[in-house]
């Protein structure tokens, strides 16, 4: 691909800010295993770290794509993102301001500001709400309309979103799945949000639904300068809509740049493995080139660099020391040892 | 040339449901060649998987084959009765599933459900079956084979399991495998591995292969040929490097525009407007004709199935008009 997205959001403001976001779930040592503990035995809690000290910006009206395979954490980023998880460990700044030093109402504006669009629309909608009460409650509990203003208010975010406004008192599960899909969208926009966080919002649908969604997606960014933060393990997609990239691994993000860059020159071994390993419709009938091993457990992660048990280039620094994020100029971040001295 | 392994002749199955007659399969014809891959591709409810179940004899009342044949090396399928079905299936057939916790039984270890699909088609020691069951494993590249066959499934990563239910289908050297979407749960890299090993195996024992999925993607890499399917018909079948580079039906046409990935960044999609009907009520001519962009008054009656001189076979009046190559 010769041509290069053009940005139609030039370089605007700083809207999200997160600086060494960590994130630990840990599960704690039972009864029988505190008994068993007194009497000598060695049981330890176990601690998953489902996010490792990742830094991340959106600028207002940017699209940031996180990838990576299952476990990888981008999940767990994207719900501390929306407000829905809080971090075990460093700051989050909405436009410039510690979310953590927010009093009430300034903290309001950023949890509405930031609104999450899940996966799966049939369990993240209630099934006996109707569509339009699923869309307008949450406007009216915040107080930006009024209760008589309410019916208005919806029909007005169905038509934004190409749902006919007398579906309003349908039930979820009288929708199809791009519906229900749109559903779920109309009602992350009922409280005015300015970034939304997608996680794997278009995976569940078919290709020719999908194409609805994710050009809605573009032109409700284009119509209301909407961020997002887009969630994905399909690199197709994320190539499609996003500005930049985050490329994660076991709780670490091992490259991030422009969209275009890291498609065009992709510089970390995995993100290099990942790419050869999509499958593409110009490229046929052809032998797939692996990377060998699986995805190992977060709970026991290998030492150093996480990804060099199944890296080719891995040297003996590779599971001694963790790569450090070397930053070039243009904001591409690369953290392996092969850019900072070499594997040796 | 070699007579194909698979020929299923203008097949239908049928679903007699309370709400009427959904008819998930409506005519279908396709061949399948020794060592051929062919992918069978659709969006949800185009009946991709009922075909798949239909050559498998899977389909349970209300469904049913109304009609067609589906001949496998010459003898045909259709109207066997159970027993005889069973012969077939898991011997000279085989299936893997989207899911393989579906195919394999949680309480079971491994070995006692490698070494029962062995035995029930050969008459082997328990010792010899089991050796067959580890050199299955080996093949698909399941690290320490002997030792991983006394574990339980769920003792399996994902991608594990899944190459696990590849082993037992390959059990007995199958003439046709059926595939269906046996990837899409799983992530790039590993899905990738399957996909490498599923090629070699197939050309190694020169089985053939039904890959059914909802990936153009994986099919561009992966299959010889293809078949597109739309609500229980195949819309366009052929090479996949005609089909892909030059569809000549508009439902293919506009599903290739719709995949993310293959077009400039930040452009919008093509996209097909409206949804996929319900396969209850069809319209009575072409199924495509509500949301198709090349539809005339022609295409309110159903399309006769027409040649194109690449060999491709396709139903459509209008289709979209190819360069360089006469339709």
């Amino acid at each position: 691909m010769s041509a290069v997205a053009t940005n139609p959001a030039a370089p605007h403001a700083e809207l999200l800010r997160i600086e060494g976001i960590s994130k630990r779930f840990v599960k704690p040592v039972d009864l029988a295993g505190r008994i068993a503990n007194l009497l000598g035995a060695k049981n330890r809690e176990s601690v998953v770290h489902a996010v490792d000290s990742v830094d991340l910006t959106v600028a207002e009206g940017e699209v940031v794509g996180l990838v990576g395979e299952s476990g990888c954490g981008k999940s767990t980023l994207g719900r501390v993102i929306a407000g829905i998880h809080e971090a075990s460990e460093g700051r989050v700044f909405w436009r410039g301001q510690d979310i953590a030093e927010m009093d009430g109402p300034a903290r309001q504006v950023f949890t509405l500001g930031a609104q999450m669009i899940f996966q799966d629309p049939m369990s993240s909608l209630n099934p006996r709400i109707r569509a339009g009460e699923i869309v307008g409650e949450a406007p009216r509990v915040h107080g930006l309309m009024n209760g008589a203003a309410q019916d208005e208010y919806v029909a007005g975010l169905f038509r934004q979103v190409g749902l006919d406004p007398t579906y309003r008192r349908r039930f979820p599960h009288q929708f199809s799945g791009g519906q229900r899909a749109r559903i779920g969208i109309a009602r992350a926009l009922a409280v005015q949000p300015k970034l939304l966080v997608c996680d794997e919002s278009v995976a569940a649908l078919d290709v020719s639904i999908q194409a609805q969604v994710l050009n809605l997606f573009m032109d409700l960014r284009e119509a209301l300068g909407l961020a997002y933060v887009f969630i994905s393990h399909d690199l197709g997609v994320v190539r499609h809509i996003a500005d930049r990239i985050f490329i994660m691994y076991l709780g670490r993000v091992i490259e991030s740049g422009r969209s275009a860059d890291i498609f065009r020159d992709p510089q970390h071994p995995y993100t290099r493995a990942l790419l050869d390993n999509v499958p593409r419709l110009d490229a046929r009938k052809r032998s797939f080139s692996t990377v060998k091993g699986e995805i190992p457990s977060p709970l026991n992660p290998p030492t150093g660099c996480h990804f060099h048990p199944r890296c080719g280039l891995a040297g003996p620094r590779c599971s001694r020391e963790t790569p450090k994020k070397i930053v070039e100029g243009d904001g591409r971040m690369v953290a392996c040892h092969l850019a900072d001295g070499g594997v040796g | 040339m070699s007579s194909p392994v698979l020929v299923v002749d203008n097949l239908a199955t049928h679903f007699f449901t309370r709400d009427g007659v959904v008819k998930s399969v409506d005519g279908i014809s396709f061949n399948v060649m020794p060592g051929e891959v062919l992918g069978l591709v659709g969006e949800s409810g185009s009946g991709k998987s009922v075909t798949g179940f239909s050559i498998m004899g899977l389909i349970d009342p209300p469904g049913k084959i109304v009609s067609g044949s589906i001949r496998l090396n010459g003898e045909e399928l259709v109207g066997r009765d159970d027993a005889s079905m069973r012969k077939v299936r898991g011997k000279s057939l085989a299936m893997i599933f989207q899911d393989p916790m579906m195919t394999l039984n949680p309480v079971l270890r491994i070995d006692t459900q490698m070494m029962e699909a062995v035995q029930a088609h050969e008459a082997v020691s328990d010792k010899a079956a089991r050796a067959r069951s580890a050199a299955a494993l080996a093949m698909v590249g399941i690290p320490a084979p002997e030792e991983r066959l006394s574990a339980y499934p769920h003792q399996f990563s994902g991608g594990m399991r899944q190459r696990v239910a590849i082993a037992i289908a390959l059990l007995h050297r199958p003439a046709l495998i059926i595939a269906d979407e046996p990837t899409t749960a799983l992530d790039v890299t590993i899905q990738s591995q399957i996909l490498s090993e599923v090629q070699r195996l197939c050309a190694e024992s020169g089985t053939a292969l039904v890959w059914i999925t909802h990936d153009l993607a994986v099919v561009a890499g992966l299959a010889d040929r293809v078949a597109v399917m739309y609500a229980g018909r195949i819309a366009e079948q052929g090479r996949v490097d005609d089909v892909l580079d030059r569809p000549l039906h508009p439902y293919t046409h506009g599903l290739i525009g719709s995949v993310p990935g293959a077009h400039l960044e930040g452009t919008r999609l093509h996209q097909i407007r409206g949804s996929t009907p319900s396969l209850g009520q069809l319209p009575p001519g072409c199924a495509f004709e509500p949301r198709c962009d090349r539809a005339g008054p022609a295409c309110s009656t159903m399309p006769v199935i027409s040649q194109a001189s690449d060999g491709r076979a396709y139903r459509c009046f209008n289709p979209v008009p190819q360069q360089g190559v006469t339709a």
